[in-house]
């Protein structure tokens, strides 16, 4: 089952010192090569910070488009990272190895694989049929 | 292989006392074979049934919860397979054969496995304090929907969203059902302790009010502290039990027949239960010679020494003193800096205890607190101070919410006046 890890911090590495900024993005680096071993890696980004942020609204055929995010929050989003786990207490696990835990928090979502999401999205009926949709007590033996 | 059918015995009682004892353990590890926490509520029920139809004819077998086990899975599967010819014959056929055929491994450790993995889902930190409580009591204890959100003063349609969404959650989310690996263990524990703790307190609280319609939260809280203790031995679960057990010792001397509060010290001792206190006793023995215990153990021994001083004059001071300075080392806090300062001034006098709720109190965090003000108070009762007494059990009163604690101010207030007249 899919996971996103939504990371929330207060400070931007944009924002860090040269030093701290490159010990950060080492801490990432090793984060990250962890986790395509161990195979819980599907996809990351880290995002620029919230000032770089517009929001886009279409009301009445008409877009209006505003400076910065849809909500002014003290924590942002600045990146996540898509991983795949058995179960929430795996992805619990891998989500708490995230640097960016220890300072600010991050945010463990379950991606949704129902049939008319998947269908939706243009997920290929092949991928969809071999999805495991079994609910959370049957791979525990 | 089974019992040959004796008039003398009741089928149906003994199944009835099959239910109250092991039904609670079957659909623990229905809930593995199942996958799913209401296909199992319904399997058990439907187990249950067929034994009340079966055993009559055929007799008890001689594992009565393995062949319930097994019923009500197979009555399950059977029931899955049924809707598959409406359904998607697919999708079915996977859930099917996604159950585990177990058959023979229903007895023994793998089903006290199961009851403890229930603990451990039901308590999930992914899920909110109120959910871990509620789906505790309903999954864990057995109790209806109804009687939760009574003992809770709880509409009953909100209790019962809030486990369905509970449930929910875990089907989502994917909690999976099991007991943590050793690493996460501590940290998942703190979180079925906590449940069990909550649910303790709820009860203790309430015991003054209208309880008599009321299931007694306390004692199902006792209960669900022994199952953790007999089947996760850990010096913390002990701690636990220890400190609920000695606390409800005292359930019967803490408050006067009209509702009133009585402080520790002028509690009726005789009317301690001693059995309580003799088991609780041992338990934080136990749990202290672990060194592996934690805040409730510290907590169970503090209220150990209270216990087993025959009269408040003989209470150790002076260990209680000890015993917060390690509660205040592992899991510092004002209110527990608070209860050491009001030992101090039992052990050193009041004016040294005044020293310390002065300090405290600078600092600011407690300033909104009325029970630091009402400790102040009484250490400058006990020193002597009745102006600034009466000062600062006025500012606990214009801080105190619950009414017995403000009718206790109030008679303290009266008395300081009484006395100058």
């Amino acid at each position: 089952m899919k996971f996103l890890c939504f990371i929330c911090a207060e400070t931007p590495v944009d924002e860090m010192s040269v030093v701290e900024g490159a010990r950060l993005f080492g801490e990432y680096a090793a984060f990250t090569e962890g986790i395509r071993r161990s195979g819980h890696y599907i996809g990351c980004h880290r995002l620029l910070p919230p000032a770089t942020a517009c929001t886009v609204r279409v009301r009445d055929g008409k877009v209006s488009t505003t400076d910065g995010p849809f909500a002014e929050t003290k924590e942002y989003v600045g990146g996540y990272y898509l991983i795949e786990a058995r179960d929430l207490n795996e992805a619990i696990l891998v989500a708490a190895k995230i640097p960016g835990a220890r300072t600010g928090c991050v945010e463990v979502r379950p991606v949704a694989d129902d049939t008319e999401t998947l269908r939706a999205i243009g997920v290929p009926a092949v991928q969809r049929e071999n999805r495991d949709h079994s609910t959370f007590l049957k791979e525990t033996t | 292989m089974r019992d040959v059918p004796d008039a003398g015995v009741d089928v149906a009682a003994c199944i009835d006392a099959i239910y109250r004892t092991e039904s609670r353990r079957i659909f623990a590890t229905l809930i593995r074979l199942l996958g799913d926490f209401d296909v199992a509520e319904e399997a058990l029920s439907d187990a249950f049934r067929a034994a009340l139809e079966h055993w009559p004819r055929d007799g008890i077998p001689a594992n009565p919860r393995a062949w319930l086990v097994s019923t009500g899975r197979f009555k399950a599967i059977d029931g899955i397979r049924r809707r598959a010819r409406f359904d998607s014959l697919d999708d079915r056929i996977d859930e099917v054969e996604a159950i585990p055929d177990e058959s023979i491994r229903f007895d023994g450790d793998g089903i006290e496995d199961d009851r403890l993995r229930l603990i451990f889902t039901c308590c999930h930190p992914a899920l909110s304090p109120d959910a871990q409580v509620a789906l505790t009591l309903r999954e864990v204890c057995g109790l209806t929907t109804e009687a939760i959100a009574q003992a809770f003063l709880t509409a009953a349609p909100t209790l019962a969203q809030r486990i369905v969404r509970a449930k929910g959650k875990i089907r989502d989310a994917r909690i999976p059902y099991e007991v943590p690996a050793a690493t996460e263990l501590p940290a998942r524990l703190d979180s079925v302790l906590r449940v069990i703790y909550l649910v303790f307190n709820e009860g203790y609280s309430a015991s003054s009010g209208p309880s008599l319609t009321r299931i007694d939260l306390s004692a199902e809280a006792i209960r669900l502290g022994r199952l953790l203790v007999a089947l996760l031995p850990d010096p913390e679960a002990s701690g636990l039990l220890a400190l609920m057990l000695l606390q409800e010792s005292r359930r019967a001397a803490r408050t006067s027949p009209d509702g009133e509060i009585v402080l520790l010290e002028e509690q009726d001792r005789s009317r301690w239960d001693g059995a309580l206190i003799a088991e609780g006793s041992s338990l934080v023995r136990e749990a202290l010679a672990s060194s592996a215990f934690g805040p409730y153990t510290l907590q169970a021994a503090l209220a150990s020494v209270h216990a087993n001083a025959k009269r408040s004059e003989d209470t150790d001071w002076g260990q209680i003193v000890g015993l917060y300075d390690v509660l205040l080392r592992i899991e510092p806090s004002p209110v527990v800096e608070l209860n050491r300062a009001v030992a101090v001034a039992m052990r050193d006098g009041p004016r040294a205890g005044l020293a310390v709720v002065d300090a405290i109190l600078e600092r600011g965090e407690l300033r909104d607190y009325h029970l630091a003000h009402a400790a102040r108070a009484d250490l400058c009762r006990r020193a002597g101070d009745r102006d600034a007494a009466r000062a600062s059990y006025a500012r606990a009163l214009a801080l105190a919410k619950q009414e017995p604690e403000r009718r206790f101010l109030e008679r303290r207030l009266a008395e300081l006046r009484d006395d100058i007249r």
